[in-house]
């Protein structure tokens, strides 16, 4: 009988306002096992997880912890962190100009009355760095490091605090499939090594049920089952439905009859450089169009310049030296500015929402007008009341849950975010969507909601662009693919011919014609 | 199965939403209202400690005349702190307006009304100059605007050339020193301040009734009629007993009636119109508010033409009230004006503060010099306990926001 590390039992946790995050959860972790929590955004995981780890310190939650033979009243992280609990947030917490061994003991430096002590430090580092497989100079600045690469610096920073039981927090959210699989692959090597106990937070339910050994699903802050690899029903749909309570049986809604029409929407040989690196070009002679009901998605890797893409003709809110044509039903437009592209009828609905989406500190209803106030406006002055009535009807067309408009947009989920983000496009009643990662981050009810917007839309004639690095995704929703890499479109595929395969192909093929282009030289990231 | 969500709902959601929506107007009430109930209670102790010399009408004319220009200075200065930017140079361009009026009045003898508007010509250009530099170049407003401070300053003293100019005329005074009753026009008419008090308390009265009719045109939660009464009488009763108290002494100052106009004016802009918003956004979230096609540059720019305005009429305002222009006119006043909008509850980082609030914030740093003098604190005292006052502020705002969340 294996021991039982930790054990949270009946926790509940409310917010101000009476909001009941946590309605008596409860949580046995194996030691030396690797327990997966899942659930909607605003399930509780995150909530949970912050319980557990001291940021929200005893005495504001009720329930009790046992960990490891004892009982914990951890007033702060720092009291979890002794017991060798270490949380790894999903926004990584490096401090990006200091170098990755100044990192890993920061807050933790290896030093004697005051002074640290560079030898110590830097060998231990590599001791770590070793056991993490990261192959860098200890004394390089984070920053020159990829997001798969920080997250082993992350990691290494855990095991400098001989961390027993490791909470990771969406970890493989913004990395690619090669680096999330060898991500995995050290959790499960520092299980089998060093005995390390791991709780990982996920949307990813492929990866999941890969490795983890339990399943615990929460749903609206209370715990609903608990899985065990070998014994329960371990499939991706049976986690679905443990999550929203109901079987999603097709993740992907059919759109129904909707008749493609007209191109509305066009792009010849646009080509942007890179406001970074002069001479490097972001995105090469691109080509492609839109027509009226359709919905294209553009797939490729991280980094492939599909932000870029999209942001440059969103009225140059990227790169410089812009050039090409963009043509609106036939004809040629000049757009210069994010205003012309609106006036336009082109909407960008971006990938960063905390960074360059919402306005964290404003509620539901200013940050679903902000773009469109004019149109609530008599000579420059609002009509407050009308702003309210569009907030209410927005919120309830695009079902955003939220206890009312006057929500700051700072508190919402991840889902209900995006879905404000929307609100105020589809308010602005575009012509051309462009949507960057709609889904990231959200959890499978609302990214299911979300896929059923994009039919609407297309339905009610808007030429919808979906960029996106989830395959499926891509290929779930589009009627047409083009297949982005290294800044050039790679291949464009009908529904019928796009196949996880034939992308991936698409991209391998470029890849080759690229290096033999260059010599076979190897190309840099 | 969308169906089912949605069945669900309602009976899920609805409850907690009114238990939710009181239980956070109150804790937003306390929030708002914070600064104000504070400044009552200093009103009261300092009421006590002085046998009741501090609301006198004599030295509530007094009170209101002294503080103006920092008033009209914060009110310049919060959409500044809005964009999240700071203006430290308003000091000095008071200081260097003071000299322009006093060079062309007392030294050349031109006239009181063009003299203003060059002095507020140069108040905008001085605004576009240093809007220029923040919202174009992108040089941090904090390093633009100490450069001004000194630039300006150095001009004050080019211009004067180390000398004080006065006196200036009584009618450039005016503003600054004279009351209601001065007005011939109203002199005639007896309890004319009270007057403007009942006429204040009408159009407040009106605005109440026209916002709570469109409120059930456009159905949204309107309140109680009860409440709507009860908000339009306080109102009349506020402002007809101030007019009434301020007759006991000279009557209405004329500066009052500029500050009122300025803070009506101004606070309908922050909250009512598209430009108002797009300040907050562009604090809240730049890239945001640039990405919903928003000219953030432009946006930034106007806010800080608009501070070199506001510090122009401070400037105008002072001399007149000194009756003098002297070189080292409004040294520090930037710190207290950034300070009244801080005490006020706007956010260091933008994006958070309201006109009144950097009003009420500006009274209570007024009241408290004020009460301190005539207790016969000394000016060092005053100082440090400015200090802890804008502290003590604002640690209270930043514990009340985490407890918010």
């Amino acid at each position: 009988m294996p021991k039982i590390l930790l054990e949270m039992k009946e926790i509940v946790k409310e917010f101000a306002g009476g909001v009941r995050a946590l309605d008596r959860v409860n949580i046995q972790v194996e030691e030396g096992s690797i327990h997966a929590l899942v659930g909607e955004n605003g399930a509780g995981k995150s909530t949970l997880m912050n319980v557990l780890s001291g940021i929200y310190p005893y005495g504001s939650y009720e329930g009790s912890i046992a960990y490891d033979g004892g009982e914990c009243r951890f007033a702060t992280i720092r009291d979890s962190e002794a017991r060798g609990i270490v949380i790894i947030h999903q926004e990584l917490a490096l401090i990006p100009y200091l170098s990755i061994m100044e990192n890993i003991f920061l807050g933790n430096e290896q030093a004697v009355h005051g002074f640290i002590n560079w030898g110590k430090c830097r060998r231990e580092a590599i001791k770590l760095m070793e056991r993490v497989g990261l192959n860098e100079l200890p004394d390089l600045p984070v920053n020159k490091l990829g997001v798969g690469k920080q997250q082993l610096v992350e990691i290494a920073k855990a095991l400098s605090k001989n961390v027993k039981l490791l909470i990771l927090d969406e970890p493989t959210a913004s990395l690619n499939d090669d680096d999330s699989q060898k991500l995995l692959d050290l959790i499960c090597e520092l299980r089998e090594k060093w005995g390390m106990t791991a709780i990982i937070i996920s949307h990813k339910l492929n990866e999941i049920t890969q490795i983890a050994d339990r399943i615990t699903v929460l749903r609206d802050g209370k715990t609903i089952e608990t899985l065990e690899k070998g014994k329960d029903d371990f499939t991706e749909d049976r986690i679905i439905r443990g999550m929203v309570g109901r079987a999603i049986t097709d993740r992907y809604p059919a759109r129904g009859e909707c008749p493609v029409g007209d191109v509305v929407f066009e792009v010849k040989n646009w080509n942007v450089e890179s406001p970074y690196i002069v001479g490097k070009m972001a995105v090469k002679d691109v080509n492609f169009y839109v027509r009226r009901g359709e919905v294209v998605g553009i797939a490729g890797l991280m980094g492939a310049g599909r932000t870029e893409l999209a942001m440059s003709l969103f009225g140059k809110a990227y790169g410089r030296n812009i050039t090409g044509q963009i043509f609106k039903n036939g004809e040629e437009i000049k757009i210069n500015s994010v205003s012309d592209a609106i006036r336009h009828g082109i909407a960008y609905v971006t990938e960063d929402r905390k960074g360059s989406g919402l306005v964290l500190i404003e509620s539901i209803r200013e940050n679903t007008t902000l773009p469109t106030l004019p149109r609530l406006a008599d000579r420059g002055i609002i009509n407050l009341h009308r702003e309210v009535r569009v907030a209410e009807k927005y919120m309830d067309k695009l079902h955003i849950k939220a206890p009312g408009i006057y929500q700051k947009t700072g508190n919402l989920s991840g889902g209900n975010q995006q879905k404000v983000m929307l609100a105020r496009w589809i308010y602005a009643d575009p012509d051309v969507l462009i949507l960057d990662e709609p889904t990231r981050g959200i959890d499978v009810g609302a990214k299911y909601e979300i896929y059923c917007i994009i039919n609407e839309l297309a339905k009610a004639g808007k030429s919808v662009i979906v960029i996106s690095s989830e395959l499926p995704e891509v290929l779930g929703v589009s009627d047409r693919i083009y297949v982005m890499n290294e800044g050039r479109f790679v291949g464009e595929l009908s529904r019928e011919d796009a196949s996880q395969e034939s992308v991936m192909r698409c991209i391998m093929q470029s890849n080759t014609q690229q290096s033999e282009a260059n010599g076979g030289k190897k190309n840099d990231e | 199965m969308m169906n089912e969500k949605k069945a669900a709902d309602p009976a899920a959601t609805k409850p907690p939403v009114k238990d939710w929506l009181n239980k956070e107007f109150l804790f937003t009430a306390v929030h708002e209202y914070a600064m104000f109930i504070a400044l009552i209670l200093i009103a009261i102790f300092f009421q006590w400690r002085t046998d009741g010399v501090l609301l006198q009408p004599i030295n509530i004319s007094k009170l209101i005349m002294q503080n103006s220009y920092i008033l009209i200075l914060a009110i310049g200065m919060l959409p500044c702190i809005l964009t999240g930017d700071i203006d430290l140079s308003v000091g000095s361009v008071l200081a260097v307006i003071g000299a322009i009026a006093g060079t062309l009045i007392v030294n050349m003898g031109m006239g009181v009304g063009v003299t203003t508007v060059i002095c507020l010509a140069v108040g905008l250009l001085i605004g576009a100059w240093q809007g220029f530099w923040v919202a174009f170049v992108r040089v941090p407003s904090f390093i633009v605007t100490l450069g001004g401070m000194l630039l300006f300053r150095g001009m004050t003293m080019v211009i004067l050339d180390g000398n004080t100019l006065s006196p200036f005329p009584t009618s450039y005074q005016f503003v600054a020193q004279r009351f209601l009753s001065d007005v011939p026009m109203f002199a005639a008419i007896p309890y004319s301040t009270i007057l403007i008090g009942v006429l204040v308390a009408v159009f407040c009265a009106y605005l109440e009734l026209r916002d709570y009719q469109q409120k059930i045109e456009y159905n949204v939660p309107a309140g109680t009629r009860t409440a709507l009464i009860a908000r339009i009488a306080a109102i009349a009763f506020v402002s007809v007993f101030s007019t009434y108290w301020l007759t006991q002494f000279k009557g209405l100052p004329i500066v009052l009636i500029l500050l009122a106009f300025l803070i009506a004016f101004y606070s309908f802009i922050c909250r009512r119109t598209v430009f108002g918003r797009h300040v907050y956004a562009l604090g809240g979230n730049e890239r945001a508010t640039q990405l919903s096609g928003i000219k953030t540059k432009w946006v930034r720019f106007i806010v800080f033409v608009n501070m070199g305005l506001m510090a122009a009429v401070a400037g105008l305002v002072f001399s007149a009230r000194l009756n003098c222009a002297a070189p080292s006119a409004g040294t520090g006043f930037e710190l207290d004006a950034i300070a009244a909008c801080y005490i006020g509850g706007a956010s260091a980082t933008g994006g958070v503060g309201t006109i009144v609030g950097a009003v009420v914030g500006g009274l209570v740093m007024g009241v408290l010099n004020n009460g301190m003098s005539i207790l016969g604190i000394g000016i060092d005292w005053q100082q440090g306990i400015k200090g802890l006052v804008l502290l003590a502020a604002v640690a209270f705002d930043i514990y009340n926001q985490r407890n918010k969340r």
